[in-house]
């Protein structure tokens, strides 16, 4: 087990960031940790990183406690905070120096560890950090955070306002990444990036609400999934909103995903009611549950 | 017209729930007002002077007296002889010596004329013309008084001397002062702000995770300052002799020695100012109105200590500055060796074990 | 009036010494629309979006917002907007209350007309129990709902959205919409930027820019037929790549 977390709890005053939360990360296993804003993931990462002291529970990073050993864990992992936290001042290259020195190595030393992502940066590597565009700043703190050839990677919503193509690329790097042996702990709020993880742990206002791996946790979702369009999207929502058999609806896109309260659900029935709300071009078929559903089904 | 008001109200909700704007707004004018209105002052009162009487008779005993009940002064310390002058200045317990000549008193009756010296340590110039004024002040009144009923028109002639400065250039009292207040600016705000710019800008985050320890953080971070600031205090110290003429009487190398102790308790104190402060912003709010301010107004380099009430001077004495600027001024301006001011150094050196002391019991190793 | 054009841009361009920002863009959002802003940082949006709200002057081409003149008449403009931003919308300080009420005589709004949007607002919001509380207090996703709505206050003919989702749990996240599809029903046209590219499906049209240009404009649906996508992340990643 690279990460194990018993009953952690922290609270701020009254207010409870985390609450009994308890899972484990396998050595080499890409581990998600999904939930918006405020669910709580930043102070786990902090707890782990030995940042913080959580009041309850314990926790142990490549074998090491997060209370008594600290000073282990902070020599054997690469931590990537939420904003971008390198030198601005400092160039591309001098930022990768201070963190490999400090780590005790070299950039030469572990460089086929960051090749795939340094070459991306390199052609600017005179330039200072500060003037990075956001996708090239996240792949300069992954390089550093990665330098020493770290055990476990803590990557704290490493792609937070970052374009979707820099994302896409930066997940790819993840992956490739998985394949050299590191542990990586990721937290995201996207929801699509969960399905690229071998498991997840859903998140939200303190409380882990399911942890298994991406499909088996849709495969969870206990009701049937309907896409349902028509020509007017507010319309649909209020009658559906008025219809008597409706479970669940949330806006997806050109759709409306629809759960239905009873267990078998009559399609004709409900095309005729939304017919008869004035709606044209009604179109409803079942659909496979995302990771969304799942988790707006269990936070609710 | 509405939606002005409107603004204006907003603005005041913001500063009425802002505790720290709410200090500035109130705390602080209150505060400040005290401290200039008691620490400003040009007057001189209780300021501790010497007698060497040489003659010893009547005449010399009344005006003593005079000079005694006066609240000006103080009276702390009997001469016996003209060799422990120096001695007395140096030691820097005394402002000025009153010297009556041999026979004073018959000298007044029969030549009509006597003199007393006046010799004032003018390492602070306005003060020491105050002091020589006053004094002057004091022999005139008592010559009137002498020649009140009489014919008889008596003499007592002040002769003035200023001691360390004849030509009372306040360029001596700054010179010393502002390179205290230059060195402690350099080195505890600098170092605050240094440190909690990391904090700042959440790189400190990732530097505690790593193999740092985070006594090789803090040694770094003020390592460079050290540096900047012997550079400071060489470049002040070398305007001040070729472009004001300010003497060096005394040794360089134990002003260099002295400087870089007083540069490390400051140093400490920036550093302890960064355990408390979490922005740069409030670091610097702390090293100006916390240390800066109480610096320049009580550590006696503008204005006399002995002039300020007793609980100014009770603070006096916990701000390094001042003990630095009886340092600098003592070697510079008097020659003085390291005996007449172990004293004040070993304040100082106590002061710097304490700050950094507290600094490390304070630093933490995690974020909250 | 269901086909004027509130928002009408010809040969926009903004440039930053050499460097253009904006370059040449054109288009037009009409009343009532769900107007999709997207383009990856750095692509443009943000300062062509400044220029709308009139808190920044164009370079050089012709710019209309609710049929106001972006050069000269930018105060009337503003009257005429709301705008909600990701990066500040109500202060953290001020109550529930307060907030509306400034916001509320900002925007010129009569102290009778101010209690009843209030009355409505918290109402339909749930913000009962917390109506006295600060702001600051409240979580991110109430915080961002209550500011849309303050931004509705004036009953403004459109408004701006920047990015006002970030970081929002999904469900809030889909309230909001719901709300912005009703704001929309009642006839306020609606201008978004946004990072999620499922919620470019949400929109009528929407608009693309890469390098300061305009790449792609159309309604989602035609996007994906036109790029053979599933999706608008897709039709992103294609157009970005180039």
């Amino acid at each position: 087990m690279s990460i194990t977390i018993s009953n952690i709890s922290k609270f701020y005053g009254k207010i409870t960031a985390l609450s009994d939360i308890s899972f484990d990360v396998k050595s080499g296993e890409l581990f998600g940790l999904i939930g918006p804003d405020g669910a709580g993931k930043t102070t786990l990462f902090r707890i782990l990183t030995t940042l913080l002291i959580a009041d309850k529970g314990q926790a142990t990073v490549a074998g090491y406690d997060v209370l008594e050993e600290y000073k282990s864990i902070r020599n054997s992992v690469g931590y990537m905070p939420g904003r971008f936290s390198l030198y601005q001042d400092l160039t591309v290259e001098e930022n990768l120096n201070f963190f490999a020195t400090i780590f005790g190595t070299t950039i030469e030393e572990n460089y086929d560890l960051i090749k795939d992502i340094y070459v991306q940066i390199e052609p600017f590597k005179t330039r200072r950090a500060g003037k990075l565009s956001g996708g090239m700043k996240q792949k300069l703190a992954l390089s550093c955070a990665l330098i020493h050839k770290p055990k476990v990677l803590f990557l704290d919503e490493p792609t937070t306002g970052v374009d979707p193509v820099s994302r896409k690329e930066f997940w790819k790097m993840l992956k490739r990444l998985q394949e050299k042996g590191i542990t990586i702990l990721v937290s995201t709020p996207y929801m699509d990036e969960a399905a690229l993880c071998d498991r997840i742990a859903l998140i939200q206002d303190g409380k882990i609400l399911e942890i298994d791996t991406p499909r088996a946790i849709v495969n969870h979702f206990p009701k049937s999934l309907y896409n349902i369009r028509t020509n007017d999207m507010y319309g649909l929502i209020e009658s559906l909103t008025n219809y008597e058999h409706t479970y669940s609806i949330f806006p997806f896109g050109e759709f409306v995903h629809y759960t239905d309260k009873r267990d078998t659900m009559d399609i004709k029935s409900l095309k005729a009611y939304l017919k008869s709300q004035g709606l044209t071009n009604i179109h409803i078929e079942k659909t496979q549950p995302t990771i969304e559903d799942t988790f707006m089904e269990l936070a609710k | 017209m509405k939606r002005f008001v409107g603004f204006v109200r907003k603005e005041f909700y913001h500063i009425f729930r802002d505790k720290r704007s709410l200090f500035i707004l109130f705390g602080m004018p209150i505060a400040q007002i005290l401290l200039f209105g008691f620490a400003i002052t040009n007057e001189i009162n209780n300021v501790n002077i010497a007698i060497l009487d040489q003659a010893n008779d009547v005449t010399s005993k009344e005006i003593i007296n005079k000079i005694a009940a006066s609240k000006h002064f103080s009276i702390v310390d009997v001469i016996q002889k003209e060799s422990s002058i120096e001695s007395i200045f140096k030691k820097g317990k005394v402002k000025a010596v009153l010297q009556f000549e041999n026979n004073f008193g018959s000298n007044l009756i029969k030549e009509k004329q006597a003199y007393v010296q006046v010799l004032t340590d003018a390492t602070d110039p306005n003060m020491a013309n105050t002091i020589s004024n006053y004094i002057s002040a004091i022999l005139k009144k008592y010559q009137q008084e002498l020649n009140k009923n009489t014919s008889k028109n008596y003499q007592i002639v002040p002769q003035s001397r200023m001691v360390y400065n004849a030509e009372l250039k306040s360029v001596y009292m700054f010179v010393p002062g502002v390179m205290t207040v230059i060195l402690m600016l350099v080195s505890a705000m600098m170092t605050s702000i240094s440190i909690t710019r990391e904090k700042e800008q959440g790189s400190m985050e990732i530097l505690l995770v790593s193999p740092l320890k985070p006594f090789q953080v803090i040694i770094g971070k003020v390592f460079p300052y050290i540096f900047l600031s012997v550079i400071n205090a060489i470049v002040i110290v070398l305007l001040s002799i070729f472009i004001f003429n300010v003497p060096v009487n005394g040794s360089l190398l134990l002003l260099g020695i002295e400087s870089v102790l007083f540069i490390i308790t400051s140093l400490a104190l920036g550093i302890l100012i960064s355990t408390i402060s979490a922005t740069q912003q409030t670091a610097m709010m702390i090293s100006l109105m916390g240390l800066m301010l109480p610096t320049i107004l009580l550590s006696g380099f503008i204005f006399p200590i002995s002039s300020m009430p007793l609980p100014l001077k009770v603070i006096s004495n916990i701000i390094p500055a001042k003990w630095f600027i009886i340092i600098v001024k003592g070697i510079m301006l008097k020659g003085i060796g390291i005996g007449f001011i172990f004293k004040e150094t070993a304040i100082l050196v106590l002061m710097a074990l304490l700050f950094i002391g507290i600094s490390v019991k304070k630093y933490k190793i995690r974020l909250e | 009036m269901k086909n004027k054009n509130v928002i009408q841009v010809e040969n926009l361009s903004k440039l930053f010494g050499g460097f253009a920002a904006v370059n040449n863009i054109s288009f037009y959002v009409k009343a009532g629309e769900i107007f999709g802003f997207l383009g990856a940082n750095g692509a443009g949006k943000t300062t062509a979006m400044k220029i709308l709200i009139g808190i920044s002057s164009p370079t050089s081409g012709k710019v209309t917002v609710a049929g106001f003149d972006v050069y000269k008449e930018t105060e009337s403009i503003k009257k005429n907007i709301g705008y909600m931003s990701q990066k500040f919308a109500l202060y953290d300080d001020l109550t529930v209350k307060e907030n509306i009420t400034f916001f509320g005589g900002i925007y010129g709004l009569s102290k009778k007309q101010i209690e009843q949007k209030q009355h409505e607002l918290v109402g339909e919001l749930g913000l009962q129990e917390v109506v006295n509380s600060l702001v600051g207090s409240l979580p991110l996703g109430w915080k961002q709902k209550l500011a849309f709505s303050v931004s509705l206050l004036h009953d403004p003919k459109i408004i701006f959205l920047d990015e006002p989702t970030g970081g929002v749990d999904p469900i809030t996240r889909r309230q909001f919409w719901e709300m912005i599809y009703k704001a929309a029903h009642n006839g306020t046209t609606i201008f978004v930027t946004t990072h999620y590219m499922d919620e470019a499906e949400y929109c009528d049209r929407v608009s693309i820019m890469v390098n300061g240009k305009i790449e792609a404009l159309d309604t989602p649906k035609k996007l994906k037929e036109h790029y053979k996508t599933n999706t608008m992340n897709d039709v992103f990643l294609k157009l970005a790549r180039g």
